[in-house]
């Protein structure tokens, strides 16, 4: 757990540290604007890469191994795999995003990994994903619980989405606008429907049993699971773009059904929590995951209002995509990982994280930054996307000039989620630190008393599936 | 929950039932993608860039431009217009049959019914076809990006973004060189309040050894180097520059048809 956590916490700051300072670049277009690899071209897709493969698929991953563990009632085993994995995961990660800083980039949204990252993190998921899947064949407790079917899909969709995008647009790309639908079908389906698979499993699981009421109920979230699945990963073909029109059509649709999913999940979250969410304010990973999937409901709309042809005059190529994603990928899927973390990372090491009262604190940044950043970005995309439709009264430079006081609020807010991550990165990284001595002393104590094995005899074993 | 299997199988069917609707259908409809003929012409199209443009391309890629620009006009719709070609043999005829109808701003199908009409009563009309939207308007195109724009292209840089304005066409509106090149050093001495940053680790700042560099750049007031040095693009800026140039969407055809606006005759 804590070479997943820790390695993801580290990209989620560096994420963060690229984000902002691509975003600094609109007010001061000369702001380090002399060197090639920090050029806004280059650290805009590098600060997202870092968040999506730094922070977010490693978090899901460890949230993933540990829940399926614990649902299936077996103790992680053969914890140097995980551990492996993961080091390769994070090594591909920097080299990933080195690759894209020197100019290697694939050029491909959300694919931009040369193969010196791409092809790492693919066998490290593997590995992961295996392991993951090994534990689950011999889990004692067969009966399966919903969050496991969330877990399970998500964990061998991946693969799949991954290894086409990456053979048919890196390795042996197709000719034209076939490259362009490939990404879009990637992206989505990376994006909306793996982070959606993973974020409502972990969701699943953990807001009954944060409050300590049952999941109501199983079937209406079997038929989300269903409905997501079906609708949502057709999504994501922009409207208009330059396809057969049968591709972006069927798209809009599929996005327009995606309501009934969204609704299902939103009755789900608002049965299981009605009237406890008052008692529950003070448990930070309770507030971290209602927040999430707040996050996750409102995101699914911005993704419907883009796919609507009608509406999308107004929203495609503005800021208001770019405001859907962060929602998301932020908003949703990091806020949940981030409850998740706070949660399992003490019960798996059993230790408690050192700073306990920064976690809250963290909390309150991350949203009040991360409503700094969506909520401009979206108004700021809608202004934008009508002032780029009135080309008679309103010239181009206007537009852009029309964005700054939007983009200011928004570095604001990207400052924001900087330093909460950096308190989330200095509790993971202290309780690891905690972790380490306690390990070295037990070590001691095992080494200076010989004759009595017993007694530190079960916990190195238990250490390594923390570590994990 | 007991149906595992039954729920497994049933996730497997439906992602990979996107997987065959985005990845192998379009795979298959596009994969073979061939030129198609210009409307009205024997020439097809696209004719591919050239060399110098494709590898600025990769330039283009590896900056992330598309960060920032999108290279897909869109369109609304078009407009028609009858433009009588001919009076033929009795011109106070056909003069008499246009003189109630609205020759501008038509549809196709009434457009085809008034060409009709005048054709009857011995004159020659054609229509000429406008495509019309916001993009069109701003004069970033004059029809819509279709698939054969791109057909050569590795990668497809489509974007999503419009930071910056659409690049399609940029070859047609800012066809010199010298301009590209000069936008890419200081965006701001060609565009004023131009948002978009410098590019000027793609030139080299260097000592005029004698003569003056025959590509040097020759920049306007306040952007000069100092005194005694020159500006001179790397071969990557050339590339980019040379790709830029090469972004001509301008053609019609059959699937995005237009009237090209007739040569103006200079006197």
């Amino acid at each position: 757990m804590l070479a997943l956590f820790g390695g993801a916490a580290l990209w989620l700051v560096v994420g963060s540290v690229l984000a902002l300072i691509a975003s600094i670049k609109f007010h001061a277009p000369e702001f380090l604007a002399n060197h090639a690899c920090l050029t806004y071209g280059r650290l805009q897709p590098a600060a997202d890469d870092a968040l999506l493969y730094g922070f977010c698929l490693p978090a899901g991953l460890g949230v993933a191994l540990w829940l399926l563990a614990r649902l299936g009632g077996t103790p992680l085993r053969g914890a140097i795999v995980p551990i492996a994995a993961a080091n390769l995961w994070h090594l591909g990660v920097f080299a990933g995003l080195a690759g894209i800083l020197i100019g290697d980039s694939t050029g491909f949204t959300w694919l931009e990994f040369p193969r010196g990252g791409s092809v790492p993190i693919f066998f490290a998921y593997l590995l992961l994903a295996l392991w993951a899947m090994m534990n689950f064949a011999g889990r004692r407790e067969r009966a399966l619980y919903p969050s496991q079917w969330f877990l399970v899909a998500g964990l061998f969709w991946f693969p799949w989405i991954y290894s086409t995008a990456n053979l048919l647009l890196a390795t042996s790309p197709v000719r034209g606008v076939t490259q362009a639908v490939i990404d879009w079908w990637f992206a989505n389906n990376l994006l909306v429907v793996w982070t959606g698979l993973m974020g409502l499993g972990a969701t699943f699981y953990f807001l009954p049993k944060l409050i300590g009421r049952p999941l109501r109920s199983h079937y209406r979230v079997l038929f989300a699971f269903c409905t997501f699945m079906l609708f949502a990963t057709w999504c994501g073909i922009p409207p208009g773009a330059p396809v057969p029109a049968w591709i972006p059509t069927l798209s809009a649709v599929a996005a327009a059904w995606l309501l009934v999913p969204l609704l299902v999940v939103f009755l789900v979250v608002r049965q299981t929590v009605q009237g406890s969410v008052k008692s529950n304010w003070q448990n930070t990973p309770f507030c971290f995951i209602g927040s999430g999937i707040d996050a996750f409901l409102l995101s699914g709309l911005m993704l419907m209002l883009m796919a609507c042809p009608q509406l999308s005059r107004y929203t495609s190529f503005t800021w208001f995509g770019a405001a859907e994603t962060q929602l998301r990928l932020y908003g949703f899927f990091a806020l949940t990982m981030f409850g998740a973390v706070y949660y399992i990372l003490p019960r798996a090491v059993a230790l408690e994280f050192p700073f306990p009262k920064l976690a809250r604190v963290h909390f309150w940044l991350s949203l009040a930054g991360i409503a700094l950043l969506v909520v401009p970005l979206a108004i700021g995309g809608v202004v934008q996307g009508w002032k780029l439709r009135h080309p008679d009264t309103i010239a181009f430079a206007d537009t852009t000039k029309a964005m700054l006081p939007f983009l200011r609020a928004s570095t604001t807010g990207l400052l924001l989620m900087l330093l909460g991550n950096l308190l989330f990165f200095a509790n993971v990284m202290g309780l690891t630190l905690h972790w380490k001595i306690a390990l070295i002393k037990q070590f001691i104590a095992f080494v200076k008393s010989p004759l009595e094995p017993g007694s530190a005899y079960a916990s190195p074993r238990r250490d390594k599936e923390a570590q994990a | 929950m007991k149906n595992g299997f039954l729920i497994f199988f049933a996730s497997f069917v439906m992602l990979g039932g996107s997987w065959c609707g985005f990845v192998l259908a379009p795979v298959l409809q596009l994969g073979g993608q061939k030129q198609t003929t210009i409307l009205n012409s024997s020439d097809v199209y696209p004719a591919g860039r050239p060399g110098l443009a494709n590898q600025g391309l990769q330039v283009y890629r590896a900056n992330g431009c598309a960060a920032c620009h999108t290279e897909q006009v869109q369109q609304e719709g078009v407009t028609c217009e009858v433009v009588l070609t001919s009076s033929g043999t009795n011109p106070p005829a056909v003069t008499n049959a246009m003189s109630s109808l609205k020759l501008t701003g038509l549809d196709k199908n009434t457009a085809d019914v008034i060409v009709d009409r005048i054709t009857a009563v011995g004159g020659k009309a054609e229509i000429h076809i406008t495509a019309t939207g916001p993009d069109i308007a701003r004069g970033w195109g004059l029809r819509h990006s279709v698939a054969e724009d791109f057909l050569y292209d590795d990668p497809v840089q489509l974007g999503s973004m419009r930071i910056g304005p659409d690049l399609a066409d940029v070859g047609s509106r800012r066809p010199d060189a010298n301009w590209q090149l000069l936008h890419l050093y200081a965006p701001q001495s060609v565009v004023n309040g131009s948002a978009m940053p410098p590019f000027r680790y793609l030139f080299r700042i260097q000592k005029i050894g004698g003569e003056p560099s025959p590509g040097a750049l020759n920049l306007p007031k306040g952007f000069t180097p100092p005194a005694g040095y020159e500006v001179v693009p790397t071969a990557s800026a050339q590339e980019l520059a040379a790709y830029l140039l090469s972004l001509q969407a301008d053609v019609p055809l059959h699937d995005a048809p237009f009237t090209q606006p007739p040569p103006v005759s200079k006197p």
